[in-house]
């Protein structure tokens, strides 16, 4: 079953007087259950798919579907409100609330999802232990290391059982043993509970994780390894 | 709303010395609005009641043609046998004390000085005229019988270098129309601490004011104090008489209460001031806290957050700013008030307006209502100075925010 499809997308940037076309009609289809991997040079339109993906951003011409509903056709509050209940973010710098606990941190998706206190706290509890930092839930970001971070980040991502985690460059920012660590969750994770996973990256130890590898190159996918577009 | 106020509070300890500051801000705007109110309705208040204990009493009795501008003292002009209609008054159970005056001009002159002044004939034993005996400050007070003895203002012996047991010459006005003059001797030297009342105004006993202006048995009015001035109405309309006019408090102060609203007007001018201030403060600094987590903003909403709950949560932070500056500036603005009221805040040579008794003392008045009321203003500008930061995070696009640095 598709999660997501993304039909001859583009995406135009306007910089100044400058033009940029980041994506120039980008045929993308996700199954679920997908450990895919978009790979490519920097600035070939890997992040601007994923936002796309997202909904945090909206195509200037194409469609974008998610669960077979047309993204591209709802107002920004109904775009959060799809956001909030079927996709999880995995960025490349510790994006976490400075102010909040890891706990809070995993908690807040399912606050904005209205989930009762006690299903969150069995919820949040079990990712927190997925991701092995059951131990320190109550730490804030500032006292955990970067890879503790990103593994809060994975745990907040799931807590929603999202139909898709979107994940940008999710081990840039992290040592060879800490991107180690966060990728084997991710792809346990995956195993685990299906949960699709899309990820971009440029980094070979990353690419060899992923079950299909889409490549792609100044705005256009050159090359899809996995199941065709449409 | 729980996590809302969780995060907001830790929000501003993130930036401790910015978050006091501003909260200071507020305080400070709202101590000003709260002293300046007690200030503001503490003078007028004074003003109101030195009126009502020196010239106008809650009641005034006089005769239907009595002219308080014209100071006649034709005797078709004042009251008849005084001390009858007095008796009267002081029958009435909520009548504190009634007491006949006349009044006269007159011109008070010492060698090249010379002065005009208000005379007043008063009884000296009445009750309502022994804010003028305890206001003694040199030599006696008057005696019924005394014929040739005056009180004067502390002003004005000053003004013509006069001691209590002095002679000075003192020149009226008289029923017939004509003046009359005679030496009296300065039998004290009185201070009510209203400068223009204590610098225009000469007492004499009434029995010897009658005889001096002509105006035998006869007074220009008869003064009342009630012992709750809000039934001036009720007693006064059951005064109702042809013969007479029953004048109250309010008919008699109305100047007081006009100019009152007149400088309750003036002073938005200055709240509003203090309050674009405040509200500066506080704006800037949401707009610096937005600005400082625009990428939070977007993994807020990237994770679903609408833009109307981001908004509440700055809308919170804004909320426990002013909660905390509201507060620390009532305490504040309170304890200032409280002292400055026991004190009094001296007002360098308080000449007064015409008609307006000011004293040399404004003792700040603070009531519910304007603590209420300022309280809310507080809190509104607080809220509204808020809304561009609120609005700014809420419109912010997640893609752009996070990719903020």
């Amino acid at each position: 079953m598709e999660v997501t499809k993304v039909i001859n997308a583009t995406r135009d940037f306007k910089i100044g007087e400058v033009e940029t076309h980041a994506l120039r009609g980008v045929d993308l289809s996700i199954e679920n259950g997908e450990f895919t991997a978009l790979v490519g040079p920097s600035g070939s339109g890997k992040t601007t798919l994923l936002q796309l993906i997202g909904l945090l951003d909206q195509p200037t011409s194409g469609q974008v579907f998610i669960n077979g509903k047309d993204a591209t056709r709802l107002n920004r509050n109904q775009r959060a409100d799809l956001r909030k209940g079927t996709i999880g973010f995995i960025f490349q710098f510790f994006a976490l609330i400075p102010t909040l606990t890891a706990y809070e941190n995993v908690e807040m998706p399912l606050l904005l999802n209205g989930t009762k206190p006690a299903e969150r706290k069995a919820r949040v509890n079990e990712m927190l232990q997925a991701v092995g930092l059951s131990d320190r839930a109550h730490h804030r970001p500032d006292q955990l290391s970067g890879g503790q971070q990103q593994r809060v980040a994975v745990a907040r991502a799931l807590s929603i059982r999202p139909t898709v985690v979107l994940a940008d460059e999710p081990t840039a920012n992290l040592d060879t043993e800490n991107g180690k660590q966060v990728m084997d969750i991710m792809a346990r994770l995956n195993k685990e509970t299906g949960t699709t996973f899309v990820f971009a990256t440029h980094d070979p130890r990353v690419i060899k994780y992923a079950s299909r590898v889409v490549t792609l190159r100044d705005g256009l996918i050159v090359e899809n390894n996995g199941s065709s577009p449409k | 709303m729980n996590q809302l106020l969780k995060m907001a509070f830790r929000d501003l300890g993130r930036n401790k010395r910015r978050s006091i500051l501003s909260a200071l801000a507020v305080s400070i705007g709202t101590t000003l609005l709260i002293f300046m109110a007690a200030v503001l309705r503490g003078e007028f208040r004074g003003a109101l009641q030195n009126g009502i204990r020196l010239q106008t009493g809650h009641l005034q009795v006089r005769a239907e043609s009595y002219d308080e501008n014209k100071v006649s003292l034709a005797w078709e002009d004042l009251i008849d046998n005084p001390a009858q209609i007095t008796n009267q008054l002081e029958a009435l159970p909520q009548v504190l004390d009634a007491t006949p005056r006349l009044i006269a001009s007159g011109i008070l002159s010492l060698g090249d000085h010379s002065r005009g002044v208000q005379v007043i004939g008063m009884d000296p034993a009445s009750e309502a005229n022994q804010i003028f005996r305890q206001g003694v400050i040199a030599g006696d007070f008057l005696t019924g019988d005394d014929r040739e003895g005056i009180l004067i203002g502390k002003p004005l012996a000053e003004r013509f270098g006069l001691s209590a047991g002095e002679r000075v010459n003192l020149l009226i006005n008289t029923s017939n129309g004509e003046v009359d003059e005679q030496l009296f001797t300065i039998r004290g030297i009185y201070t009510t601490n209203v400068f223009p009342y204590d610098e225009n105004t000469v007492f004499m006993p009434l029995a010897k004011a009658q005889t001096f202006a002509g105006a035998e048995n006869h007074a220009s009015l008869i003064f009342v104090l009630l012992k709750d001035q809000e039934q001036a109405e009720t007693v006064a309309a059951a005064l109702t008489s042809s013969n007479y006019q029953i004048q109250t408090w309010r008919d008699l102060n109305a100047l007081s209460v006009q100019f009152e609203q007149f400088a309750g007007a003036y002073m938005i001018i200055f709240y509003l001031i203090i309050l674009g201030i405040t509200a500066t403060v506080v704006t800037n600094t949401l707009v610096m806290a937005v600005y400082e987590r625009t990428r939070e903003i977007g993994i807020l909403s990237a994770i679903g957050m609408k833009g109307r709950r981001i908004m509440s949560a700055f809308l919170t932070e804004a909320t426990l700013l002013a909660t905390g500056g509201v507060v620390g500036g009532l305490i504040l603005g309170g304890l200032i008030t409280a002292y400055v009221a026991k004190v009094g805040l001296i007002i360098p040579a308080a000449q007064g307006v015409t008609g307006i008794l000011l004293g040399d003392k404004i003792y700040p008045y603070l009531t519910s209502q304007d603590v209420i009321s300022l309280t809310i203003v507080a809190y509104v500008i607080t809220l509204i100075a808020s809304l561009y930061p609120a609005t700014l995070a809420a419109r912010m696009e997640p893609v752009e925010a996070l990719h903020a640095q």
